[in-house]
Parts: structure tokens; sequence; C-alpha cells
């Protein structure tokens, strides 16, 4: 019973980390190597691992997503939490496809008449908040309390100027020197940031394809 | 068949592009050195990453939800997908705060735009609820699918931070538009928010809207601060070595072009 046991936790490590981590290495080393090829063969074969593959598993994913949408929703609803939500967004789940098959997807279809007039209005509310929060973020952002945080409200406050309909009006070593500002200390702050973002992608992506780190396959090490 | 394409592959030109050979090489440079101190160097000192805030916030953000019994969210943003370092560094920090929120009886919400995203988050949730020995705790339905929609992504998960009123709130992976109006209603329902992005300008809409933000490399580091683990330290020990590099190149070539303008080598 023990040997089974033993046995049974063997393959389970070996189908659900060693063949994963091995998976991984072998794509992650290939489109390594691809990139520096400039031969017709590597082009394809980059497009075959980037584009084809990643939408062949992307396509059987989205059922597992929208499946679990459905399941989720489905059980709220019976439970009553956010009853009236749920059943919106199970009807724009079920309406919107079948409005497509039985109508298409043309410009004068109920399906195109749906998306212009029902999501593209919703997306574009949602958006509008952001100028609100903006407002607010910047109110309580742009605060002086402190002499730092005085330097940032004068920056702030010269950059707004500089790109606001009074730039025509303003002096024009003013505008200059809201140019200057974003294009000296604020870039150089940015490119240093970039820089170790762009360290930390390299050390991240290694550890990864190296086995060094494994949290992403559902385990520690 | 087979013959006439082996002589295709053959026949044709160039198989490098000499173009990258510097790319090529730095490369190399930068993976020998990430090797070195991660599989030498390691066995032989003990490296240690410096206080972050942001990551030792994470404990007292989970505890604040099991306290106050409310939900804790975490969210990827809805720019990326699983193929970003970003998201994989996120997915690092949601295997410890998932660990955590076992161990405290704490329920973690987890809502994607990207199914592959939700799959592997899935396990990887799972995967801590079972290290944690807690296997029984871990709800599936907690980590769903929304939309992939941004604004729609947005709409739902704001919904979710009005409604539910998570606690503690995880803004970590790959924001765009969408990562002021998360971050502001977390603020407005008084969450304690830890966020951290690859994206420098939503980097300046957290700064103002969270408690703590986790800047450029602090997220990859991450991993290795929570974990503990030596190798990762050691291979951000090796990102500190290729950054201090770069920075004794970048004044030796900003004195050199001072002095000869006309200097090009600097340009590689």
């Amino acid at each position: 019973m023990g040997d089974y046991r033993s046995k049974f936790a063997m393959v389970e490590t070996m189908m659900n980390r060693r063949i994963p981590q091995m998976i991984c290495f072998a794509f992650g080393a290939a489109l390594f190597t691809v990139f520096f090829l400039s031969h017709p063969l590597a082009k394809d074969l980059n497009l075959t691992i980037t584009v084809d593959y990643w939408q062949i598993i992307f396509a059987f994913t989205l059922i597992v997503g929208v499946v679990s949408f459905v399941r989720i929703t489905i059980k709220n609803i019976k439970k009553g939490e956010d009853r009236p939500y749920r059943i919106v967004s199970l009807i724009g789940l079920i309406a919107m496809p079948v409005l497509a098959l039985i109508w298409g997807i043309r410009g004068d279809s109920p399906f195109m008449w749906v998306f212009e007039y029902v999501q593209v209005p919703m997306q574009s509310t949602v958006f509008a908040l952001l100028a609100f929060f903006v407002a607010s973020a910047s109110f309580r952002g742009f605060r002086a309390r402190s002499a730092p945080a005085a330097v940032l409200l004068i920056a702030a406050l010269l950059t707004l100027l500089s790109r606001s309909s009074l730039e025509g009006i303003l002096p024009v070593y003013f505008s200059d020197f809201a140019d200057w500002i974003r294009s000296n200390p604020s870039m150089a702050a940015r490119r240093a940031i970039l820089i170790g973002i762009g360290l930390g992608s390299l050390t991240t992506s290694l550890r990864v394809l190296l086995g060094i780190e494994r949290t992403w396959l559902g385990g520690e090490k | 068949m087979l013959f006439s394409n082996l002589i295709f592959i053959a026949d044709s030109s160039a198989w490098f592009n000499t173009d990258k050979l510097l790319t090529l090489i730095i490369s190399l440079f930068c993976v020998i050195i990430l090797l070195y101190t991660t599989y030498y160097k390691a066995k032989q000192s003990k490296f240690k990453i410096r206080e972050i805030a942001g990551l030792k916030a994470i404990e007292d953000a989970i505890g604040r939800a099991t306290e106050m019994a409310r939900p804790l969210l975490f969210t990827p943003g809805w720019g990326g997908d699983i193929q970003r370092p970003t998201t994989i560094a996120s997915m690092n920090i949601l295997g410890h705060v998932a660990s955590k929120t076992a161990q405290y009886n704490c329920q973690l919400i987890y809502p994607t735009h990207d199914p592959v995203i939700m799959a592997v988050a899935q396990e990887v949730i799972k995967g801590a609820y079972a290290s944690a020995g807690y296997a029984d705790r871990y709800k599936e339905d907690n980590i769903f699918y929304v939309s992939s929609s941004q604004f729609g992504y947005a709409a739902a998960v704001e919904g979710l931070i009005s409604r539910l009123k998570p606690a503690s709130i995880f803004l970590l992976g790959t924001f765009e538009a969408e990562s002021l109006i998360l971050a502001e209603t977390g603020n407005i329902n008084k969450a304690i928010q830890i966020a951290g992005t690859d994206s420098t300008i939503q980097l300046s809409f957290f700064i103002v809207a969270c408690d703590y933000v986790l800047i450029g490399e602090e997220l990859f580091a991450a991993s290795g601060y929570l974990s503990d683990d030596h190798s990762i330290k050691a291979s951000v020990r090796a990102q500190d070595i290729i950054k201090l590099l770069i920075a004794v190149f970048l004044i030796v070539a900003t004195i050199w072009v001072t002095i000869d303008p006309n200097s090009q080598w600097w340009k590689l």
C-alpha cells in the first residue's frame, strides 16, 4: 500500500511539476534562440508558437472561463446574491452570440445595434469616471504638506498650465520650463524605474525558465 | 518533400541576424552573471534584501481583513496576459498571500479578465492552500473570469469592491486606464491598498491612491523577500550587479561625451 502511494506521489509530481517545467524550459529556450535567427523557418516557428499555439490555448481556457462565469452566476442567482446584476450579465452573455448567429454582425444587424447603443455608451460611462477620479486623487496627492510635496505641486501646476489653453497667453519661458521638467528630471526618474523593471523582468523570466521559481506551478520548490 | 525542404533550409542566406549580435552578447552576459550568482556564489555567501514597506505590509493587510471578517481582493489588472513577467511576479506574490489567507481563514477574491490567468491563479491558490495544510478552505468560485473588455472588467471589479467592501486590496500586475478607477474605488471604501505595476504612468496613479506601492523592480524581488528562498535572493543580487554595471557604463559614457561630443562608441 505504501509503495503504491509513493509511486502515485511520484507520478503526480512528474505530471504537475516536472513535465510543465520541462515544456516551459524547452519553449523558452526555443523562443530565445529564434529571436536571434533571420531564417524564414525561424520566423515561421516564432509565429506558430506565439500566435497559433497561444490562440489554441486561449480558446480552450475561454470555454473554462465562460463555464465558470455561468456556473457562479447561476449559483448566486439561486442564492439571491446581487440577483439583478447577475441576471443582466447572464442575459448579455446569452443574447450577444444569439443575435450574432441569427442576424450576423454586419453594420445594420441587431448585434451591432446593441454594441453601438448599449455596450459602447456603458464603456464610455466607466471611462468618464476616470476624470472625476483623477480630480479627487490629484486633490489628495498634491497637498503641500512638506517641501518635496510642495515641489511636486509646483511642477504639476506648471505642467498643467503649459498644456492648457492658457499656453498662448503665458510667457514662452514658462512653457519651456515645463517641457524641461518633463524631459529631464521626470524622464530621468522614469528611465531609472524602467531599467529596474527591465532587469526584474529578465531575472524573473530566467528564474521561471530555470525552475528556480515554481510558484506559478501551484506549489513550493 | 523532406529533401526539398532541407535544400530550402540549406540554401537560404544568413541564419543568424547579425543586427542582434550585441543584444545576444549582452543577454548571454546577463544569463552568465545570473547563473554564477544563483548556483555558485549563493553557496558561499548569504544575501539579504532590504526592507520593502509594501511587502512588509502584506501580513498587516491580511491580518486586518481577518480581524474585520471581510474579504481580501487581489487583481492582476487588465493589461497583461500570462506571458508577461509582471503577471508571473504577481502570481508569485499571490501564492504567498494565498498561503497566509489559508492560515488565517480569510476569504480571498480573485477576479480576472483572462481565462488563462484564471486557470493559473486557481492552481497557484489551490497549491498554496494545500501547502499551508488547509486544502478544505480553498474555494474555487472565488477565482473567476469576469470579462475581457477593459471597462467591463473595471466596472465589475469596482462593483465587487463597492458591494463586498474588502478590508484589503492587492493591485499587482499589468494595469492600464482601469488602475485609477480601481484604486480610487478602494480608497473610497477605506481598504488598505498595496499596488505594483511595470507601467510608470500607472505607478503615479497608484502612488496617490494607494497606501503602499511596489516601485519598479520591487515587484520582481517580492518573491525572494517573501519566501526567504536563497536562490531567488541570489538572483536578485545578480540583478543588482547588472544594474551597477549599467550605472557605471552610463556615468563613463556621460563623462566621455561631455569631453568629446563627437564620440559614438557609447551608442554601441
